[in-house]
C-alpha cells in the first residue's frame, strides 16, 4: 500500500488556514523594500537571505509550506512516499513553463538537484547526501530513491534549499559565469523585468503562469533604501507598501505598528525559524567547565531581552529545539533568569575573575543593545566581561577562527533537527573557516551518535526516541547560549491582502497576494 | 594687574570657567552619586524626564538612568580630552621646537613629515586609525593624539623660529649653555602661552571628535560616553527626544566651556596682545 498525499488534502489544509474573505482581484504593483541589496537574484547561486526573498519569487521548488510546515504542491501537484520511506515519486505540472516559453520537465529536476545544486549548494548537497538516485521515468513524473530513510526529505524543497533551475540555459556551463544569471529564467509566478543597481529591482506578472487566475499583483518592486530610517518613512509616506522582517529598526516597530491602515504579521518565518543564540567558545578558559556555561543560562535575563528589544515577539527556548522543530522536548527544566544560581555555580568551579570577550554581531541597532544587555546580565553574577568592537566582515572572521569567548549569532532552523539544528552540535562539523559550523567545538560522541541514528530512524516516533534523549544531553552541558527564537514582524499596508499565506513568508508570498484599492 | 584679574576681566571666560567647573565635578562625583555602573537596566524603558524620583533625565532605550549616564559620560569625555590633548603635545612640541631651534634641513624634513598628516582630513583619518586599531579607550586616545599634533608642532615651531634668535638666548649661547638646555630652560617656557592657549582648545576639539567616533559607533563598547548615547539615541529621536537632547546639551556646555576658558587664558598670558585688541 503507498501512502498518498493528495491534492485534495493539500488544498482543503490551505482553506482552512486562509479564509478567503473577500474575492481577490487582479491589478496593482506592490512597492517593497529590499535589504541589503542582494549580490545576484539567482536563486541557485547565492543563499544570502535577500536573494531568496527576491528570488523565491521568480523561481520555485516542488513543494511549498504551511505555517505548520505540512507541504503543499508547487510544481510538484501531488506526490507519494513508499512505507519504508525510501522511494518518494512527484508528479509534476505538465502545462508549467519557462519564462521564456521552454516547457518545464522532469529533466530540469533532474538536472537541477543532481548537477546543479550539488555543485552549488552545500546545504542541499549534504541533504541530497542520502539520495541514491534521482530518475525520470517520463516527462512529468519524478522519482527519488534514499539509501537510508531520512525523515526531514520532504521538507526539502523549498524554493531557496531545492530551487529549479532551468537545464536548457545551465547544462554544460559554468554555472557561477553563465550570462543567463544578470536575467533570470524560472517558472514562478513573477518574471524578471529590470534591475538598476542600487535603486530598484522590478518583477512583472507571469501572464503564462499554470496555475489558472494566479498572480493577482502585475508586478513588484523592490527598492533598495540603504538606511534604516529612510525605509521607515518611504512606508510611513506611502512610497512602500510591505515592509519585510528585518529591513525597520526594532523600536520603530511599535510606531509603524500603530499608524492607519497598517496590519502587522509575525507569520512567515516558520520554515526558517531564525534563533539566536550566543557561541560558547567550549575549547578554553572558563567555558570549558559546563558549570560556567550553565551559570551564564542562568544570568542571562532572556524575557527583558524579548520584551525590551523585540518588542515581546519571540519565544524564550528552552534548549537546542525551537518550539517549530519538530521533537521539541518541552518536558524539560527552563533556565530562568536566576542570578543566584549562576553565582553558585560559578563559586563551585572557583572562577577566578578570568576575561571574557564578548562579541556582538554588527546587524544594527537592537543587537548591539542586546549586547550590552547581556553583559550587564554576566556582569552581575561575577563574569568579569569586555565587549569587543567589530564589523560583519570581522566578525566573520573571528568565528571562523575560533578566536573569541562568547558570540551573537542567529541561525536558522529549516524546520527539523536534521537540517538546522544537528549542524550546530556535531563534532564532524567542526572545521575552521566557516562560521555557521559547529563553532563552539562542542564534541560528544553520544550526541553525534544520537542525531546520526535520529536523521535515518524510520518512522517518526523513533526519531523522537533518540532526539529527546539528546535534548536532554545538550540541556545538561549548554554547548551554546540559547537566547530568543526571534520573531519577525511584518509590517505592510492592510491593502495588501494575502500576503503570508505560508510558513515560507514573503520569500514566496507574492503569489498569493492582491491589492485591495 | 595679576593673573586672575587680567582672566576674570574676561566675562565670558568666567562663565566658562564656572561651567567648566561643574562639569568636572559632575565627573568626580559620578562614582559618588551614582555608585552602579550607568549600564544597568534599573528601570523600565523610555521613561521621560522628571516622572520617576531618582531619574531627573529619565531612562533610556534599555531602561538605564540617563543621568547616571551623562554623569559618567563626563569622566570619559574630560579623561580622553585631557590624555589625547597630552600626548598631541608630547609629539607635536618637541618637533616643533627641534625643527624650528635647528632649521635648515632638518626642519625641511619635520615640517614635510608634519605636512604628511596635515593633508589627511582629521576625522577621516582618526575613523581609519580607530578601526584599523579596534575600537577601545586606548586606541581613540591615540587616534586624536595622532590627527591633532601637527597644528602644535607648526605653532611650537614658528615660536622657537621667532624666540631664537633673542638677545637672551643669543647670551645663554654665550656662557655655553647647551642646546638643550637653551631649548628647555630659555626657550619653551617664553613660548608657553599661546601653547597653553592652544591646548585648552585642543581638548574641546577632542571631547567633540571622541563624540563623533562614538556616535558613529566606534567608541569603546565598554564606556558609556555622551557621543555613544546620542548615536544610541539617534534611531529612536521620535519617540523619545531626551535621550539625544541630554548628552547633546552637556557636549555642546563643555565644548563652548573651554573655547571661553581658551579665550580668557589668552587674554591673561598675552596681556599686550589683549589691551591692543580692547
Amino acid at each position: 500500500m503507498k501512502k498518498t498525499l493528495t491534492l485534495a488534502i493539500a488544498a482543503a489544509s490551505i482553506a482552512a488556514t486562509y479564509a478567503w474573505a473577500e474575492e481577490p482581484r487582479s491589478g496593482g504593483i506592490i512597492n517593497t523594500v529590499i535589504q541589503p541589496e542582494p549580490p545576484s537574484i539567482i536563486a541557485g547561486l547565492h543563499q544570502n537571505a535577500p536573494t531568496q526573498t527576491v528570488s523565491g519569487n521568480i523561481y520555485e521548488s516542488l513543494l511549498r509550506y504551511d505555517t505548520d510546515l505540512n507541504p503543499m504542491p508547487q510544481l510538484a501537484h501531488d506526490w507519494t512516499v513508499s512505507d519504508d520511506g525510501l522511494v518518494y515519486t512527484f508528479n509534476l505540472h505538465e502545462d508549467a513553463t519557462w519564462h521564456d516559453g521552454k516547457p518545464f520537465t522532469s529533466a530540469d529536476v533532474v538536472f537541477s538537484t543532481d548537477v546543479y545544486l550539488r555543485e552549488m549548494n552545500p546545504r542541499t548537497r549534504t541533504i541530497l547526501s542520502h539520495v541514491e538516485s534521482i530518475e525520470a521515468p517520463d516527462d512529468h513524473t519524478v522519482v527519488f530513491t534514499l539509501k537510508n530513510p531520512f525523515g526531514p526529505f520532504l521538507l526539502a524543497f523549498e524554493a531557496g534549499t531545492m530551487p529549479m533551475m532551468p537545464k536548457h540555459i545551465y547544462e554544460g556551463t559554468d554555472f557561477r559565469d553563465n550570462e543567463a544569471n544578470n536575467h533570470p529564467v524560472g517558472t514562478g509566478p513573477f518574471k524578471f523585468e529590470s534591475w538598476d543597481r542600487g535603486r530598484v529591482i522590478q518583477l512583472v506578472k507571469n501572464e503564462d503562469y499554470y496555475e489558472q487566475g494566479l498572480p493577482y499583483l502585475d508586478g513588484i518592486n523592490w527598492h533598495v533604501i540603504p538606511d534604516a530610517s529612510s525605509r521607515a518613512i518611504a512606508y510611513e509616506n506611502g512610497t512602500v507598501d510591505v515592509l519585510p522582517a528585518n529591513s525597520v529598526e526594532n523600536f520603530d516597530i511599535p510606531r509603524l505598528s500603530e499608524l492607519d491602515n497598517t496590519c502587522r504579521t509575525e507569520q512567515g518565518h516558520e520554515y526558517f525559524s531564525p534563533f539566536a543564540m550566543l557561541w560558547i567558545n567550549n575549547r578554553e578558559g572558563p567555558m570549558a567547565d559546563k558549570r560556567f556555561r550553565q551559570a551564564v543560562m542562568y544570568a542571562l535575563d532572556r524575557e527583558f531581552a524579548r520584551d525590551v528589544l523585540w518588542n515581546g515577539l519571540g519565544k524564550v527556548p528552552l534548549s537546542a529545539f525551537g518550539s517549530n522543530a519538530s521533537f521539541q522536548d518541552d518536558s524539560l527544566p527552563p533556565y530562568d533568569h536566576n542570578p543566584e544560581r549562576a553565582r553558585e555555580l560559578l563559586d563551585e568551579m572557583g572562577y577566578d575573575g578570568e576575561e571574557v570577550r564578548l562579541l556582538p554581531i554588527p546587524y544594527g541597532e537592537t543587537w548591539v543593545r542586546w549586547a550590552e544587555a547581556v553583559k550587564q546580565n554576566l556582569q552581575e553574577v561575577g563574569i568579569n566581561i569586555r565587549t569587543q568592537a567589530t564589523d560583519v566582515g570581522g566578525w566573520n572572521q573571528r568565528l571562523a577562527e575560533w578566536d573569541y569567548d562568547l558570540a551573537f549569532t542567529y541561525l536558522f532552523q529549516y524546520g527539523d533537527p536534521a537540517l538546522g539544528i544537528s549542524r550546530t552540535y556535531i563534532s564532524s562539523n567542526i572545521a575552521k573557516g566557516s562560521p555557521w559550523n559547529n563553532v563552539e567545538g562542542y564534541e560528544n560522541e553520544r550526541v553525534d551518535e544520537l542525531f546520526d541514528l535520529a536523521a535515518t530512524a524510520y518512522p517518526d516516533d523513533k526519531r523522537e526516541e533518540y532526539y529527546h534523549e539528546v535534548q536532554g544531553i545538550l540541556h545538561d552541558e549548554v554547548p551554546v547560549g540559547w537566547l530568543l527564537e526571534l520573531g519577525f514582524p511584518t509590517i505592510y499596508s492592510c491593502d495588501v491582502k494575502n500576503l503570508v499565506t505560508t510558513g515560507i513568508g514573503l520569500n514566496d508570498g507574492f503569489k498569493n497576494a492582491w491589492l485591495d484599492r | 594687574m595679576n593673573f586672575f584679574a587680567r582672566f576674570a576681566q574676561n566675562r565670558g571666560a568666567l562663565v566658562g570657567l564656572i561651567i567648566l567647573t561643574m562639569i568636572i565635578l559632575m565627573a568626580i562625583s559620578a562614582p559618588l552619586l551614582f555608585p552602579e555602573s550607568p549600564w544597568r537596566m534599573v528601570q523600565r524603558p523610555f521613561l521621560p524626564p522628571l516622572e520617576l524620583d531618582g531619574f531627573p533625565m529619565g531612562t533610556d532605550t534599555m531602561g538605564r538612568n540617563v543621568a547616571a549616564g551623562l554623569m559618567h559620560g563626563a569622566w570619559v569625555s574630560l579623561l580622553i580630552g585631557l590624555v589625547s590633548t597630552f600626548v598631541a603635545l608630547v609629539i607635536g612640541v618637541p618637533l616643533g621646537a627641534i625643527a624650528g631651534y635647528y632649521g635648515g634641513l632638518l626642519d625641511d624634513a619635520l615640517m614635510r613629515f608634519t605636512e604628511f598628516f596635515q593633508i589627511i582630513p582629521n576625522f577621516a583619518l582618526a575613523i581609519v586609525l580607530v578601526a584599523i586599531m579596534q575600537p577601545s579607550v586606548t586606541s581613540i586616545v591615540l587616534a586624536i593624539a595622532l590627527v591633532s599634533w601637527p597644528p602644535v608642532a607648526r605653532l611650537v615651531r614658528a615660536e622657537f623660529m621667532s624666540l631664537r634668535h633673542r638677545e637672551y638666548v643669543e647670551a645663554a649661547r654665550l656662557v655655553g649653555q647647551s642646546n638643550r638646555t637653551i631649548i628647555l630652560r630659555q626657550i619653551l617656557p617664553n613660548a608657553m602661552s599661546p601653547i597653553i592657549v592652544m591646548a585648552s582648545l585642543m581638548v574641546a576639539t577632542a571631547i567633540l571628535l571622541e563624540s563623533s567616533l562614538s556616535f558613529l559607533g566606534l567608541g569603546d563598547p565598554n564606556v558609556m560616553s555622551w557621543g555613544y548615547m546620542i548615536g544610541a539615541a539617534r534611531t529612536v529621536i521620535r519617540q523619545a527626544w531626551w535621550l539625544s537632547f541630554f548628552p547633546g546639551l552637556a557636549i555642546l556646555l563643555t565644548v563652548l566651556a573651554l573655547n571661553l576658558v581658551g579665550e580668557g587664558l589668552d587674554d591673561a598670558l598675552n596681556p599686550k596682545l589683549s589691551r591692543e585688541r580692547s
